[in-house]
């Protein structure tokens, strides 16, 4: 199997035949899809506001629209971590503002309430994908799943504690001692 | 032959990759009969060390039967010898490794020029470690080749079990300097930050060594009960203040001896802010660790103690107290393990029954359960501390 990466390997070292099962689970595949639609539209907020405002029918709300991709960028950051919960509770919370947003621009003056509507089903689609990770993600990496056990048997110590205390502090005897 | 691989972050995956073959005379290849999980896995887990790359077999704690021997082992090993490979590639014959300072072997990273960018110098090469040490091949897998194989062993004897002689590749001689370079002496109170396997073996190390009192730190119930089992005294930081309480048990005057077992991915508590912090600054690249324990440490640690810091770091920390470090006249001691120093006096001490690494495994699995485990131990799920792999 070609691997970019075998090419840094010596001739000795074993390289790549086929790949196996990963410790990535669905749902972080799914987060890590989200943090990236997460960067993607933060860029084109922040980079492309008129774009956005013009698609909308919200002329002269750029900054604010801005605003929105700098927070995209940071939950997009946050969710494409190790803290990915986090992330994807940031991205849910993020997706209640924009359709708090969105309602505010259902109004009959505006020319583009069609595309409006479109877009609140689209971020309600995403609220429910952000929600459903956020879930799957908390329950696979739940610390409480699995056995509780403690190891107050585990001393690591054959003779006992007591026996152990300064053992090593002692000077190693230079012969065994002959048996009587 | 199968390997766990590392193919990005988080993503561990248990690949069919070729066998690995002798490539310099000091080569041997050996049959993996036992490997583990060692904590400093999962910073490569997180991707927190830079120069991994997709492709690298994991594992740096592994031990097995010599299969094939390169022509200039010289006698050293044979077929069918058991050997632990310590997690450190030494040659044996520079001027480091005959000081000594077999971690900072002068001769075996073969991806020198990059440690010589980042660290000033050269380190050892280290198996499945980054390319920064090399790029080895590591452990986690059903064959292993050991380079500089004649010096890189450590014999097992008659009658040692796996699980009682693979810890002498890493944790056992790791918690083991950590205590030895802290020169207890029987009035000194030992505080160790972190129980995870590397804790746990600072904890009994210290003990042995004939500190007055050993304190530790974490806030994983199984843990310390683990440490407790182990002759210390617990402190769970979710519960009450690790200043607090150390102040207490020294008369207010802190513990002479600290051990930073934890490195850099110190726990984040809302009740810590800089560790929320540091998070934040990590999260974004502009600080590669997070020294919330180190900073704890230097804070309460006796004026004119010693902080032993067994734990990793990998780049930059910041707010590092200095000036509390410098007026109480701190001294510092680190570094990655010199495993081979210690190692024939842990083996005898194995032997004889002074201590049983073997106590801190809670998990064995085979080798293709392995991604899943990683999960496991780093969501510190089913009460995990230690995981042993199967090939």
């Amino acid at each position: 199997m070609f691997h970019f990466s075998n090419l840094v390997r010596s001739k000795g070292d074993p390289k790549i035949i086929a790949t196996g099962p990963s410790s990535l689970t669905a749902a972080d595949r799914l987060a890590r899809g989200l943090g990236w639609f997460s960067i993607a539209l933060g860029t084109l907020e922040l980079l492309a506001p008129h774009r956005v405002t013009r698609a909308l029918g919200m002329e002269g709300r750029e900054g604010l629209v801005r605003a929105y991709g700098v927070r995209e960028l940071l939950t997009g950051v946050m969710t494409l971590s190790v803290e990915k919960k986090a992330g994807l509770w940031s991205r849910v919370a993020g997706d209640g503002l924009d359709m708090a947003t969105l309602l505010g621009e259902v109004r009959p003056s505006n020319p583009r309430v069609g595309t409006v509507m479109a877009a609140l089903v689209m971020v309600g689609g995403i609220t429910v994908l952000d929600y459903l990770a956020a879930q799957d993600v908390a329950r696979q990496h739940d610390a409480r799943r699995g056995r509780k056990r403690l190891y107050f048997d585990r001393s690591g110590f054959p003779k006992g504690v007591t026996a152990a205390r300064g053992a090593a502090a002692l000077p190693r005897p230079t012969s065994t001692p002959a048996a009587t | 032959m199968k390997a766990l691989v590392w193919h990005g972050k988080e993503d561990i995956r248990c690949d069919t990759v070729s066998d690995p073959e002798i490539e310099h005379p000091r080569d041997a290849v050996i049959k993996v009969t036992s490997c583990a999980i060692c904590g400093s896995d999962l910073h490569l887990f997180h991707n927190y060390i830079p120069a991994m790359m997709p492709g690298d077999i994991m594992g740096h704690e592994t031990m097995g039967e010599v299969v094939e021997v390169g022509s200039g082992v010289n006698g050293k090993l044979k077929k069918g010898d058991r050997i632990v490979v310590p997690f450190t590639i030494i040659c044996g014959e520079c001027e480091q490794c005959k000081r000594g300072n077999f971690s900072v072997c002068e001769t075996t990273n073969r991806n020198k020029h990059l440690a010589e960018k980042v660290f000033g110098h050269t380190t050892a090469g280290l198996f499945g470690y980054t390319h920064l040490t090399g790029g080895y091949p590591g452990g986690q897998a059903e064959y292993l080749r050991v380079p500089y194989a004649d010096a890189t062993h450590i014999k097992v004897p008659d009658g040692m079990t796996d699980e009682q002689a693979l810890f002498l590749s890493d944790i056992f001689p790791t918690g083991w300097q950590g205590a030895a370079q802290c020169d207890i002496e029987p009035d000194d109170t030992v505080a160790v930050w972190g129980c995870g396997p590397v804790g746990q073996m600072a904890i009994r190390s210290a003990i042995l060594l004939g500190a007055k009192q050993v304190v530790a730190i974490d806030r994983i119930p199984e843990r310390l009960a683990m440490a407790e089992a182990g002759g210390a005294i617990t402190i769970n930081f979710d519960k009450e203040s690790v200043v607090e309480r150390l102040n207490e048990l020294t008369d207010n005057k802190g513990p002479e001896k600290c051990i930073d077992c934890v490195g850099f991915e110190s726990h984040i508590s809302m009740a810590q802010p800089d560790s929320v912090l540091d998070r934040a600054k990590q999260m974004f690249m502009l600080e590669n660790d997070r020294p919330h324990a180190l900073r704890e440490i230097i804070y309460v640690c006796r004026p004119g103690g010693i902080v032993s810091i067994p734990g990793v770091y990998s780049g930059f920390s910041d707010m590092v107290p200095m000036g509390a470090l410098m007026n109480k006249g701190l001294t510092i001691r680190t570094g990655q393990t010199h495993v081979n120093r210690w190692t024939e006096d842990l083996k005898q001490r194995i032997a004889e029954g002074q201590i049983d690494p073997s106590f801190v495994i809670t998990h064995t699995v085979p080798l293709a359960q392995g991604p899943e485990m990683y999960r496991a131990f780093r969501d510190k799920q089913d009460s995990c501390v230690k995981v042993v792999l199967k090939p």
